[in-house]
Order: C-alpha cells, then sequence, then structure tokens
C-alpha cells in the first residue's frame, strides 16, 4: 500500500501540487490524469523523490520515503519514462538488468530475469538481448524500458507519460501489453497521463488533478458518471460519456440466451465493441461466442438499458 | 582505403631506412654535403618526439577533462567562464614565448617544450569535454537518476562513456596540434624531430628539412586517422 499524505510541493511563489492525499491499494493500477500543468508531473516525480516535497510525506508499506537516501529509495521503485530513456551504450540486456546491478544481484540470476522480462514482452531472448537501443523500433524500446523499470520486482512502478511518444495503433498495443503484464504480476503502476481515454483504459483508479490539487480520486466508471467538478466533466468529454462508460463494461456482464446473425464477438469485448458492431452492420444484436462455444447474444436494447442504468 | 598501409609503409621506411632515399633527396641537398640525417637515429628521434606529445597530451587529457567534470556539476558552474579564460590564455600564448619564458624556469630540454604543448593542448580538451558533458540525451539522465544510479555511478557509467566520442574529437585535435608543435622544441634542445628541421635550415639544406617535415607531417596523418577510426567506432555504439 501506497499512502501519500497531504504531499506539497511550492516553486517560489507557486504552489505545483497542493496538498494532496491519496491511497494507493498493492497490486492496483492508477493514473493520475491532468492538463499540463496541472501538477500531475511533479507529483508522481516526488514519490521516488526525484522532486523533495516541501510538506508532507509519502510512505510505501508503512515506511516514509524520506527514511533512506533518494537513490537508493528509487532502487525500489520502478521508473519509466516518455522517449524511455535507455543507456545508448548498453545492450538490452545491461539496460533491463541495470538496477539488479545496482542491487548486486547475481550474475546468473540476472541474466534469468532479463530473459524471463524480455519472453514478457514478447521479445526473443535470444534475438534481443544483445542488441543496443539504437537497433530497436520505437515500440521495442518503449518495452525495453518498461522491462527495465520492472526488473527488480520493484514495490511501485511509477510511469510518466510512458507511451507519449507512440504513434497510436503501437500505444494502443502496449497499452495492452501494460495491462496484461500488470496482472500476470500483480504489480502496482502509478501513471501520468493527458490523456482521459489512456486513463479509463488502464487504470484500476483515476486521479483527476487541476492547477495542483486532486480533484477527484476514483474508479473509472465514477469518473464517467459522477464527475466531482466542471474541470472532470470536461476532462471526460460530454459526447464521449456514454461511449466511454460502455468501454468499461464487458459484454459477459449482459450476455442472454438467445441467437443472433453476423460476425461474434468474445464476451471480454465492451459494451462498446458491441454497440459500434450492431450499428455498423445494422444489426439489433450481436452473438457471443467464447473459445467456439456460443454463450448467447447481447442486444442493442440492453446496451441501451445499461447505458441509461447510472442514474 | 589502400592508402593507409601505403602511408605506414612510407613512414616505416623513412624512419627506419632512411638511407633508400638519399637518390630522392639527393637533387635538394647543397653540393657534396649530406644527404640523409646521420646526426641521431631518426627511430630514437621519432620515439622521443612521440613521448613528448603522448606526455603532454596525457596530462593535457586528464587536468582538462578533470574541469569539464567540474564545470559541469552544479556546485561548479560558476567556475565555467573562468576555466574557461584559462584554457583560451593556454591556446592564445605562442608556443615559442612560453617555451622562452620556461627555459630560465625549467632550463634547457624537454621540460618547456612539454609546458607549451600541455597549455597548447588544453583547450579543445577542454571545450569538447564541457559540451559533450553538457548535451547529454535528457532522457537518458533523467532516467538514470530515476532508476538509482548515484552521482558518481552516473558520471561514470553514463556521462563520460557519452561523451566519450566529442571528448575524443578534442583530444585528436590537441595531439594534431601537438605534434607539429613539438617541433619548435628542439630550438630549446629537447630532442624532436625538429632537430632534422633545424639542422636543415642553418646548414641551408633542403633535404634535411624535406625529410624532418615529411616525417612529422606522415606521423600527423596517421595518428589522426587512427583516432578518426577510433570515435567512428565508439559513435556507432552509442548508436549516434
Amino acid at each position: 500500500m501506497i499512502e501519500i499524505d497531504s504531499i506539497t510541493k511550492v516553486y517560489g511563489d507557486e504552489t505545483a501540487v497542493d496538498a494532496v492525499s491519496m491511497t494507493v491499494q498493492t497490486g492496483t493500477i492508477t493514473v493520475i490524469v491532468g492538463t499540463s500543468g496541472s501538477g500531475k508531473t511533479t507529483l508522481l516525480r516526488m514519490i521516488n523523490r526525484l522532486e523533495e516535497p516541501t510538506s508532507g510525506e509519502v510512505r510505501i508499506k508503512g515506511q516514509s520515503t524520506l527514511a533512506v537516501k533518494p537513490h537508493i529509495l528509487r532502487r525500489r521503485i520502478g521508473y519509466a519514462i516518455q522517449g524511455h530513456g535507455l543507456f545508448p551504450h548498453h545492450t538490452v540486456a545491461r539496460n533491463i538488468g541495470a538496477v539488479p546491478e545496482l542491487l548486486n544481484w547475481s550474475r546468473d540470476k540476472t541474466e534469468a530475469r532479463v530473459d524471463e522480462l524480455l519472453d514478457l514482452f514478447s521479445m526473443e531472448p535470444a534475438q534481443f538481448r544483445d542488441r543496443y537501443p539504437g537497433e530497436l523500433s520505437g515500440g521495442q524500446q518503449q518495452r525495453v524500458g518498461v522491462a527495465r523499470a520492472l526488473a527488480s520486482r520493484p514495490d511501485l512502478l511509477l510511469m510518466d507519460e510512458p507511451f507519449g511518444a507512440l504513434d497510436p495503433i503501437i500505444r494502443t498495443r502496449a497499452q495492452e501489453d501494460l495491462r496484461r503484464i500488470q496482472r500476470q504480476l500483480g504489480s502496482t503502476i502509478m501513471l501520468v497521463t493527458h490523456d482521459m481515454e489512456e486513463a479509463i483504459r488502464l487504470g484500476d483508479r483515476v486521479a483527476v488533478m487541476d492547477a495542483g490539487k486532486l480533484v477527484q480520486h476514483g474508479t473509472p466508471a465514477e469518473i464517467i458518471t459522477q464527475p466531482a467538478t466542471d474541470f472532470v466533466a470536461d476532462m471526460v468529454g460530454d459526447v464521449e460519456r456514454p461511449l466511454r462508460l460502455l468501454s468499461l463494461i464487458p459484454l459477459s456482464d449482459l450476455v442472454e440466451d438467445g441467437t443472433a446473425d453476423g460476425a461474434p464477438l468474445s464476451p471480454a469485448d465492451s459494451l462498446r465493441d458491441a454497440l459500434s458492431a450492431c450499428l455498423w452492420t445494422g444489426r439489433s444484436a450481436v452473438p457471443v461466442v467464447e473459445d467456439g462455444a456460443p454463450l448467447g447474444r447481447v442486444t442493442l436494447d440492453a446496451i441501451r438499458a445499461r447505458a441509461r442504468a447510472h442514474t | 582505403m589502400i592508402l593507409r598501409p601505403l602511408l605506414i609503409a612510407l613512414l616505416l621506411a623513412l624512419v627506419l631506412r632512411p638511407e633508400w632515399f638519399t637518390p630522392v633527396f639527393a637533387p635538394l641537398a647543397p653540393e657534396g654535403g649530406p644527404v640523409i640525417y646521420q646526426r641521431a637515429s631518426l627511430l630514437s628521434l621519432s620515439l622521443s618526439h612521440l613521448g613528448l606529445v603522448a606526455a603532454a597530451s596525457l596530462a593535457a587529457t586528464v587536468v582538462a577533462v578533470t574541469l569539464a567534470i567540474l564545470v559541469t556539476r552544479p556546485a561548479g558552474a560558476a567556475f565555467r567562464p573562468l576555466s574557461r579564460t584559462i584554457t583560451n590564455m593556454g591556446q592564445t600564448f605562442p608556443p615559442v614565448a612560453v617555451l622562452a619564458l620556461a627555459v630560465p624556469a625549467l632550463g634547457f630540454g624537454a621540460g618547456p617544450t612539454l609546458v607549451a604543448l600541455f597549455l597548447y593542448g588544453l583547450l579543445p580538451i577542454f571545450e569538447n569535454a564541457t559540451t559533450a558533458l553538457s548535451t547529454l540525451p535528457p532522457a537518458t539522465m533523467e532516467a538514470a537518476r530515476g532508476i538509482g544510479l548515484s552521482r558518481w555511478q552516473r558520471l561514470v557509467r553514463v556521462e563520460l562513456p557519452l561523451a566519450l566520442p566529442v571528448t575524443l574529437t578534442g583530444i585528436r585535435l590537441s595531439v594534431v596540434i601537438a605534434l607539429g608543435t613539438a617541433t619548435i622544441g628542439s630550438t630549446v634542445a629537447a630532442r624532436t624531430l625538429g632537430e632534422v628541421i633545424i639542422a636543415g635550415l642553418l646548414t641551408n639544406n633542403t633535404a634535411y628539412v624535406l625529410q624532418g617535415g615529411l616525417i612529422v607531417g606522415l606521423f600527423a596523418v596517421l595518428i589522426y586517422d587512427a583516432l578518426v577510426q577510433i570515435e567512428r567506432r565508439l559513435a556507432a555504439r552509442i548508436g549516434a
């Protein structure tokens, strides 16, 4: 558990982060979203003390981050940033093994961990281990950057706009990979973004920052259906609201008995996917099939009813 | 690049078997005078010349890189203009003047030449190392801090290796300047290839002048080329 206790950062007359408190549960993704200048990056950088808080403190597993030297603290906290920041003069293996090396892991243990992570990110270890970052594509560099941040099994992973430099298609894949790997490893992640779509897609909890203050902290559904302020509502967007809500709900919630024509969807697909399929092909229901076995169908009426159910 | 082995062979022949070139240089020597320099072995002069250049360049590298590291730390930033002024003075002061001033203090021989070459070599190394250390990729530096490298580890593992190619360019300039400048050291009795050239000038023997000049020139070209190769290799590894 990570506890952020009324942490504040003041630069001159400017309060970048104003008494923010929140608790992050172990094994969850918390996405901090806000416009530029909202203090979201400063908040993140105070957690691993790249910025020293003016007041307040952060506790990880009950221990104050002020109790250890900053560089020792940072070895326990993974850190991945926009533009990856890999060491261009080190191989992929040495980049990923950077923190284990600092923690004096044995060579065998580090090598095994590097290969395990490369596998996890669908990069063939034998093929990529000895390459240099300059020889990789943007998406691969970004994956190595995240692998490096995860290498020592840190208590917490901080990510500052990690997908900001990727093009939209690779970005979606990177988000799916992150979600899958986080579920698999049970990592605790705090991620900063300016993109509400990304926040809703990735976050178990979404924290919205505005002008240095934490204006709302809740589940994506709460952020969409009960925005605390006009600013949060603006960030979500009136027009997008129903679609964003539907994107959070899997088809398995609304499956009913019956049949439908046309291409089937999987129960893990969202209601937004089903709505889109209905509209595009002029159907009033879509069949739901799991691993080739029909489960039933989801009807347009049911989707419509569900979209209204928040009130 | 077949030129490189040819030049190396020519240089070796000039230094080790100068008598082979008697027919080439003979038309340039005065009537009945000596054609090939014999007062000292060209090999020992070359080694002494290279030794002086190496010692002065090494010292200049150590001092200039140390200064560059200091002025690129937050605590040392205030000393940057001062360091620049000092290394600039080293460059603007003509080596001949340094020799003249250093002889009374250090006596004749290698000492004054070492001082002159050292001072003259500081600036390019300092400027390049400072530029390299202050233009490192920001994302990499941020990540180095963020994953928990200490200051010292950042310097040794990240900053210096990444600054190496550009720093090496400065060292290369400095070495090549020193190779040429070292010849004037012979005016104050340092053992360098300048001895051959000066002997030629004093006795009106163009053959000597050409012989000494050719050897120094070939050393400069080949060492320059070797350092360029090393820089390329390093830069390629860094992915620049």
